[in-house]
């Protein structure tokens, strides 16, 4: 299998996509000669032409507007937001337009719409180009949201999330965009968009995560499992919603102890509603405290070093939080 | 091109290729839909609905639209307000019904939504939401959707002139010149956004104003003319079905008037006076359409007086079959979350 980053993936998603359906287009800022800022559409324009990648005007919201618009039209739009800190002005859109459409027209009006959008800190973004924005939408009915942790998740779940008849929020770890390797099947293949998979098998705790927190909870995991004999289970959330509960409780009923990682701020974060669950559905397999590491509950990543690294979950306080947790 | 306002009582028929059928059939559909949401207002009254909002005085336009459009062909994203329009284009009474008494087999959105929020995939009519505008831009995506794909649909949208200080009307009309969209934006400026006047709205004369700043065609017309509102609408539809036009997408202006209150929740009183309202009723478009084709000979009293009995019949007949249907299950609530995908 060919080894790739995950940019590569994404491109290759989209790419094959634009091949396969011609009602699939992508729209959204510099996605045209320039490729995108991240150069995740880099090529497609010249090889699709302008009626394909389409360069939208300097505005979110229509841009996703845009594509609910063309999805009721019967096309199969890929928008692009360029951070997923420039989403909130679309906000409206996707959460009281594209997540309810087919709700509330009792089925007429499906929006088969992929939104994506890199997110999360690290990359000396500050305030505005580092934002974790999964848990507003994870929150709404309506709505599929994907973040993929590794390039084979990456395409495979890209083209599932470009063939789904409903509006898929698709977050990808900027951060991992060529920094995350990985080998990709050759030829036609899908990640169906729902189940979790357990990443590491593990006896000692279950560790929850996704993105870029994936990627480095299984480093962490190596860690502790060589310095300190701890074997922590890793579940890679993969959708965050639909939520593959089936998947998260029976590790914690093997584990019986569950750290969930997530690089957004803490408060009402991703992490809460699992923590609820386990709390809820899998009480009497609880055998420790349900921990959360995540960022603290400041307004935003700062930009200089110092603190963002203060505020970023990192390999070294993932495995810290793990040894703690499995030392209850 | 523009057609200026002439707030007058006279219908405005030059340049109008429409047979009597035709004219007769505008008249038809404009009284039906009158004397429907006048009905909405009596039920709400009786306590046997719980809401009520209103398109009362703009169904010149709205019936014109209808007409000018080939239905069930072109895009319609209409806003609350376009009761009148719907019925024109095929939504029924029965149908209005069900959705103000929100019973099982409501069509829109299987009662789901308040009334008048419309929604028909058999009538290309898309589901609208209640924040207002953004149904804009999702009309400026579909019309590009039918350019990519180089049809010969319209997109037709509408909202309020209140709802065109939303940011989402300005980026949808922006697209729809970036990208030389089939699209026709109609404005019903009835001059009140619930209680806000216009000129607390915007500091230029007519929201057609903006059309050069986006690069679209504007065009004012008077909203209570049927036959006025039919052939700038008409000329707008051909503009936009053909691509070679420099302007394919038009900024519609209709100035009309909401002679009743906003909504069932809605008291008029508090911010406009009642010789005001009366004044309105001069420009009433249903009574003036009425007085020309009788003028014309096309309409007679004995005409008018069936009329009057057939709509009367078919909303008693949709108003009965309404309140004899159940309300839909409550579980039914938790169904049509997500469309199935293809096998599932």
């Amino acid at each position: 299998m060919p080894e790739m980053t995950l940019i590569d993936a994404i491109r290759e998603a989209m790419d094959e996509e634009l091949a396969r359906d011609e009602r699939v287009f992508i729209t959204g800022e510099d996605v045209g000669p320039r490729g995108g800022v991240f150069r995740a559409t880099l090529g497609l324009y010249d090889k699709y032409g302008p009626n394909r990648v389409i360069d939208s005007p300097l505005a979110e919201l229509s841009i996703v507007a845009i594509g609910i618009g063309a999805a009721l039209a019967g096309m199969r739009p890929i928008c692009e937001i360029q951070f997923a800190d420039f989403i909130h002005p679309a906000f409206n859109q996707i959460v009281n337009e594209a997540a309810r459409f087919y709700y509330r027209s009792d089925g007429q009006w499906p929006v088969p719409l992929v939104i994506r959008a890199p997110y999360g800190g690290g990359i000396g973004g500050g305030l505005y180009h580092s934002q974790s924005v999964e848990a507003f939408f994870a929150h709404v009915p309506g709505l599929k949201v994907v973040v993929p942790s590794n390039p084979r998740d990456a395409k495979g779940l890209l083209k599932s999330a470009v063939r789904d008849p409903n509006p898929v929020l698709f977050f990808e770890p900027k951060k991992g965009y060529r920094l995350i390797r990985g080998e990709v099947p050759e030829g036609e293949y899908t990640v169906p968009i729902g189940p979790a998979q357990v990443t590491r098998s593990g006896s000692d705790l279950t560790v929850y995560a996704y993105g870029m927190m994936h990627f480095y909870t299984l480093q962490a995991a190596e860690m502790v499992a060589a310095q300190d004999g701890i074997q922590a289970e890793v579940v890679d959330i993969r959708t965050l919603a639909p939520l593959d509960k089936q998947t998260i409780l029976e590790s914690f009923k093997k584990t019986g102890k569950a750290l969930i990682v997530y690089e957004d701020n803490r408060f009402l974060g991703y992490g809460a509603e699992i923590a609820a669950i386990l709390a809820d559905e899998a009480f009497e397999w609880m055998d420790g405290p349900i921990r959360r590491l995540a960022g603290p509950d400041v307004p935003g990543v700062p930009f200089s070093h110092s603190m963002q690294d203060f505020f970023m979950p990192s390999v070294e306080k993932i495995a810290q939080a793990m040894r703690e947790l499995a030392g209850y | 091109m523009e057609t200026k306002l002439q707030p007058q009582t006279k219908i405005d028929d030059a340049g109008v290729e429409l047979d009597e059928q035709a004219l007769e059939q505008m008249y038809w559909e404009m009284l039906r839909s009158r004397r429907l949401d006048e009905r909405g207002w009596v039920l709400h009254r009786q306590g046997k609905i719980a809401f009520h909002i209103s398109g009362f005085g703009h169904e010149a336009i709205q019936v014109a639209t209808a007409f000018a459009i080939r239905k069930g062909y072109d895009y319609v994203h209409p806003y609350y307000r376009d009761l009148a329009l719907n019925l024109a284009l095929g939504y029924t009474p029965r149908e209005f019904m069900l959705a103000l008494y929100g019973k099982q087999g409501e069509t829109t959105s299987g009662a789901r939504q308040m009334p008048s929020h419309w929604g028909s995939r058999r009538l290309n009519i898309v589901s609208g939401s209640s924040p207002v505008a953004t149904q804009v831009p999702q009309a400026a995506g579909m019309a590009l959707a039918v350019k990519l794909r180089g049809e010969d649909r319209v997109v037709i949208t509408s909202l309020g002139e209140g709802s065109t200080s939303q940011g989402e009307w300005y980026e949808g009309m922006n697209w729809a010149g970036v990208h030389n969209l089939p699209l026709i934006c109609i404005v019903e400026n009835n001059i009140y956004a619930i209680s806000v006047p216009v000129h607390k709205q915007m500091a230029v004369q007519n929201v057609a104003d903006r059309a050069p700043m986006f690069g679209v065609q504007g065009v004012i017309v008077d909203g209570n003319d049927v036959l006025a509102c039919y052939r700038a609408m008409k000329e707008a539809v051909e503009r936009a079905r053909n691509p070679q036009s420099k302007m394919r997408a038009t900024l519609l202006e209709a100035k009309t008037y909401r002679p009743v209150p906003h909504s069932s929740d809605d008291d008029d009183r508090t911010y406009r006076t009642r010789e005001e309202v009366e004044a309105w009723k001069q420009r009433d478009p249903l009574m003036r359409y009425q007085a020309y084709l009788l003028e014309r000979g096309i309409l007679t009293e004995e005409k008018i007086a069936a009329y009057e009995a057939q709509a009367r019949e078919e909303i008693d007949a949709a108003q009965a079959a309404a309140e004899a249907a159940p309300y839909p299950p409550p579980e039914y609530a938790l169904e049509k979350l997500f469309a199935p995908s293809p096998g599932e």
